[in-house]
């Protein structure tokens, strides 16, 4: 049988403001535990919660961001459960009355057509703490650095049908959400944690068929991975004629596997009921106009930019896009080296492959973006070519210094002179004899591939630095004789 | 010494008549006299109230000491104290050191009150006759055998006794009024959100409030010029100045206009009380108010009410003692569900327990409409009622509780008698507005407490109202006679 994928995402993102959702503690990863705690993170008796404003700013930075409607009167309500690293036995979240409500959000596909996905609602809720269970000795640590740090937790439609689509769509709310600047999108230090619900049908089947939910699925690979594995295993239980059994999987990374972790009949009932603590968030429209003016250009918004103002593909726009740091890495280049394309191709070529090969952030690239623009400048305006730039770029991504340095120290400054290169055109044609007359005596288009021989050893002969775009037409001209 | 004013123990400190450290030793010689009977405190901080007494009498002389600077007092015991031991009465608070100060006694300590120690109550403030603690019941001192009320009974009993001169308790059913209107003091539950809650360990947060009980009404002025306010770290209370509360006591009271509402004299009134409060009444009408009768039509669905919504936020607010990070945890436990379960079952006594199982029920999935919904929409109804009726009229007065003070035991048994002692207050806690105790006589030789309710935000006006009745009244000097009972 044929089925359909359906797919629904929970993102949570962890907001990146200062201090936590409900306390004054810093957030911060990797610090000595239970350090960054108050008396609030800790629940202790009579502690009381005072809601973070910053985090409620970015959280309507985020509707705005996805079309979506704010939550003029957003509720905070206690999700009740007991867990040793839960210190007051419920997670403040919010359940009727969300922050964000309905939006959607268009997502540009590998094969460049959009696809749209709804937004169910996106609420604010703060994280709990961490179990600790290796040195001690049979016991359990708990670490509360974590506890009340405060989350997005963005909701989509079941819209999505297919693995690519899932990550297509996680990738796009990772771009919005750095972008603002809310989060900083780190999903190994769990920055960015994702539970796919997952379901098959029939094609054509209206009904949705039962879900599993893989919870704290943590890179855009695993994501698709997990997803795989996880519609294989269903189809196989589906078409032996078995059922699907409401549940919590974890994804084994390293099994490729996915596993149950609790069923529907496991499931706490958390009941859920509005935080006497805290008052009901009431928004103006003054306020929530004034954050829409704050938003920075969005992806999407950078990218039809990308086109119009730089002629880029519609690939290369939503690739340069794709991340702040990287659009913001592109337009200083361009600004340098004055042609987009030359800055483009660089970008997403050459300076890329440096990075992916020593996995670097383009925000910390050695190489920065001016520097890069510089040598791109030093194509431009012929002092160097192609070939001799990209061994200019790994001295300078081994920090031997400028592009100009280094074309000055190691002496690679193009040969343009005319005259010095019909010499050296001479000296080969004389040196090469033979291949010179099979050339004559070629057809025009065997010519045309027979022209590489001679164009390496003249840049063999020039170190590299003879300047393609003049020895060409004399090469040409000298060979036909 | 032990029978003065606030008022008056200020000038004679300031005018060196007496000391602070004399004061302070005063009463700690009556705690230990009469605590060994009564059981109003379950910490007595002796080295440490002597020592801040001291302190105060430096600043007294140097002329830095704060408006209450030497005064003896004591707070009930779920005030967090910042290194004293702060138990709710409870087994699984028994040993808890809280590294942090209330509010509320953080402001008392700087208005220069002495802490004499932490006053016993019902268990995290659940009950109705303070013989519901870990630390074993309180006795009332007009007569041993009956119950002081609760939840702040020990609170009540000290001031009542002279074993402290004022004290805090709260108030989330009518905790501070009914145990004031059992042992014969003045008590007053500030609006909602007047006094910070940060630092008070929680029962129902949306109802919990802190306030003064003292022998009169201006002793609780003095109090609450001290811990009223807006604090940044309680998100509910509010950004409503407060205003001086001794200011306007002595306004006279003609034109006032009283609202008796009907229900707090059907079914289920004690006579002698009824009495007591028409009597009250009427020496009202000689100040110059005027009478009108008005209806809270709602009154009845109060104890419902309260007793989902309470116990709701009770089963939520006191999942945190779960034997982790403090508090009792059992001992061996085999896994983690065994932990939680035994420390909670040895940790919390039935009552505690039953309250966090209705809590639980009513929040849970399928109930949760039929109960706490239902029960906030009857709080709203409970709300207008007030609101209505206080258009009509300044204030409204009735009685605190249907009877005096019951005999010990003697409701233990029965938890709805014991639920419909709270008739009369609990619909002020769901509405959240101002309500006071005062002494208004006597019926079966026991206090009889007037209740006095306002509209939000007018604690001065009710303290105005009550200072007032108390100058032409001496129901609040009225002591028990401790060798009887003692």
């Amino acid at each position: 049988m044929s089925w359909e994928i359906v797919i629904g995402l929970e993102i949570h993102a962890q907001l990146s403001t200062k201090s936590k959702l409900f306390s004054g503690a810093a957030v911060g990863f990797g610090a000595e535990a239970n350090t960054q705690t108050t008396l609030v993170d800790l629940g202790m008796p009579g502690a009381l919660p005072v809601f973070n404003k910053e985090a409620l700013r970015m959280a309507v930075m985020f509707g705005h961001a996805v079309n979506a409607e704010i939550g003029m009167t957003s509720v905070f309500a206690r999700k009740n459960y007991f867990y040793p690293d839960l210190p007051k036995g419920y997670q403040t979240s919010q359940m009727d009355d969300p922050i964000v409500g309905i939006g959607h959000l268009d997502v540009t596909l590998e094969d460049g057509t959009t696809k749209r996905v709804g937004i169910t609602r996106a609420h604010l809720e703060e994280d709990a703490g961490k179990s600790l269970h290796e040195d001690f000795h049979g016991m359990s640590g708990i670490d509360l650095n974590r506890s009340s740090t405060p989350l997005l937790e963005i909701v989509s439609e079941p819209d999505i049908r297919s693995a690519k689509e899932a990550v297509a769509y996680v990738k796009m709310i990772h771009s919005i959400v750095t972008y603002l600047g809310i989060c900083d999108g780190n999903m190994a230090e769990g920055s960015m944690r994702c539970d796919v619900n997952i379901s098959l049908r029939p094609k054509g089947q209206e009904e949705f068929g039962t879900r599993t939910e893989i919870k704290n699925v943590n890179s855009f690979r695993f994501i698709e991975k997990a997803i795989h594995t996880e519609v294989e295993r269903q189809a196989d239980i589906l078409e032996d004629g078995g059922k699907i059994t409401q549940e919590t999987r974890l994804y084994d990374p390293e099994k490729d596997e996915t596993r149950s972790m609790r069923s529907k009949e496991d499931a706490n009932d958390y009941r859920y009921f509005p935080c006497p603590d805290l008052l009901p968030v009431v928004l103006t429209q003054e306020y929530v106009d004034q954050i829409k003016e704050t938003l920075p250009e969005l992806p999407t918004q950078k990218a039809a930019r990308f086109i119009s103002d730089y002629s880029l593909s519609e690939y290369d726009a939503g690739v340069l896009s794709s991340s702040r740091p990287m659009a913001d890495y592109f337009e200083t280049v361009t600004q340098t080296a004055n042609d987009a394309k030359l800055s483009a191709n660089w970008v997403m070529g050459e300076l890329s492959k440096l990075l992916n090969q020593n996995q670097i952030e383009i925000a910390n690239s050695p190489v920065d973006a001016k520097n890069l623009g510089q040598l791109l400048a030093r194509i431009k305006d012929n002092t160097i070519n192609g070939k001799t730039a990209k061994d200019i770029l790994l001295d300078m991504w081994n920090g031997e210094g400028s592009a100009d340095e280094i074309i000055d120290k190691k002496g690679l400054k193009q040969v343009t002179d005319t005259a010095a290169i019909e010499t050296m055109i001479n000296d080969i044609i004389a040196a090469n004899s033979a291949q010179v007359e099979q050339f004559r005596a070629a057809e025009p288009d065997k010519q045309k591939k027979m022209m590489g021989f001679f164009m390496g050893q003249i840049m063999k002969a020039s170190q590299g630095k003879a300047n393609p775009g003049i020895v060409t037409p004399i090469l040409m001209k000298l060979l036909k004789g | 010494m032990l029978e003065q004013n606030i008022s008056s123990l200020v000038q004679k400190l300031r005018n060196k008549e007496i000391t602070s450290l004399e004061l302070t030793q005063s009463y700690l010689d009556k705690i230990s006299e009469l605590n060994p009977s009564l059981n109003s405190y379950i910490t007595v901080c002796s080295e440490s109230a002597l020592a801040a007494a001291k302190e105060a009498d430096i600043a007294i002389a140097a002329g830095t000491a704060g408006p209450l600077a030497g005064i003896p007092i004591a707070h009930k015991d779920l005030f967090c104290t910042n290194g004293i031991k702060t138990t709710c009465a409870s087994k699984m608070l028994s040993n808890f050191v809280p590294p942090y100060e209330s509010t509320v006694t953080a402001k008392l300590e700087q208005a220069g009150a002495i802490m004499l120690g932490k006053t016993n109550m019902d268990e995290f403030a659940m009950g109705s006759s303070n013989e519901n603690s870990h630390f074993g019941l309180v006795k009332n001192p007009w007569n041993t055998d009956l119950v002081p009320g609760g939840s702040s009974g020990g609170s009540a009993v000290a001031v009542a006794a002279g074993m402290a001169v004022a004290t805090t308790g709260t108030d989330t059913g009518g905790s501070i009024r009914q145990p004031a209107s059992f042992c014969g003091i003045t008590g007053l539950k500030p609006t909602y959100g007047r006094v910070s809650r940060f630092g008070m360990i929680a029962y129902a947060s949306s109802l919990d409030q802190a306030g003064p009980m003292a022998r009169s009404a201006e002793d609780c002025a003095h109090l609450m010029n001290a811990i009223a306010g807006f604090d940044p770290q309680d998100s509910t209370s509010a950004e409503v100045e407060t205003q001086d509360y001794l200011t306007n006591l002595d306004q006279p009271l003609t034109g006032l206009t009283i609202g008796l509402p009907k229900e707090y004299f059907g079914e289920g009134l004690e006579q002698g009380v009824a009495d007591a409060i028409r009597q009250a009444v009427s020496e009202f009408e000689k100040l110059g108010a005027k009478i009108k009768d008005i209806s809270l039509p709602n009154l009845k669905l109060s104890i419902p009410a309260y007793y989902v919504i309470a116990p709701s936020e009770a089963s939520s607010n006191l999942s945190r003692f779960d034997g982790v990070r403090y508090g009792h945890r059992c001992d061996e436990p085999k896994d983690l569900i065994d932990m939680y379960t035994r420390s909670r079952a040895e940790g919390f006594s039935k009552e505690v327990q039953k309250r966090i199982m209705v809590g639980t029920y009513a929040l849970s999935e399928g109930y949760y409409d039929a109960y706490y919904l239902k029960a906030q929409r009857i709080r709203r109804l409970i709300k207008q009622d007030f609101v209505n009726a206080l258009n009509e009229v300044d204030v409204i007065m009735g009685p605190v509780a249907p009877t005096t003070a019951f005999a010990i035991g003697s409701k233990t048994d029965d938890p709805v008698a014991m639920y419909l002692e709270d008739i009369y207050t609990l619909s002020v806690n769901l509405a959240g507005i101002p309500a006071m105790s005062i002494p208004a006589g006597f019926s079966n030789k026991m206090p009889v407490g007037l209740q006095i309710m306002g509209d939000y935000f007018t604690e001065a006006k009710l303290l105005n109202i009550a200072h007032q009745f108390q100058q032409h009244t001496d129901w609040h000097l009225q002591t028990p006679n401790m060798d009887k009972g003692a």
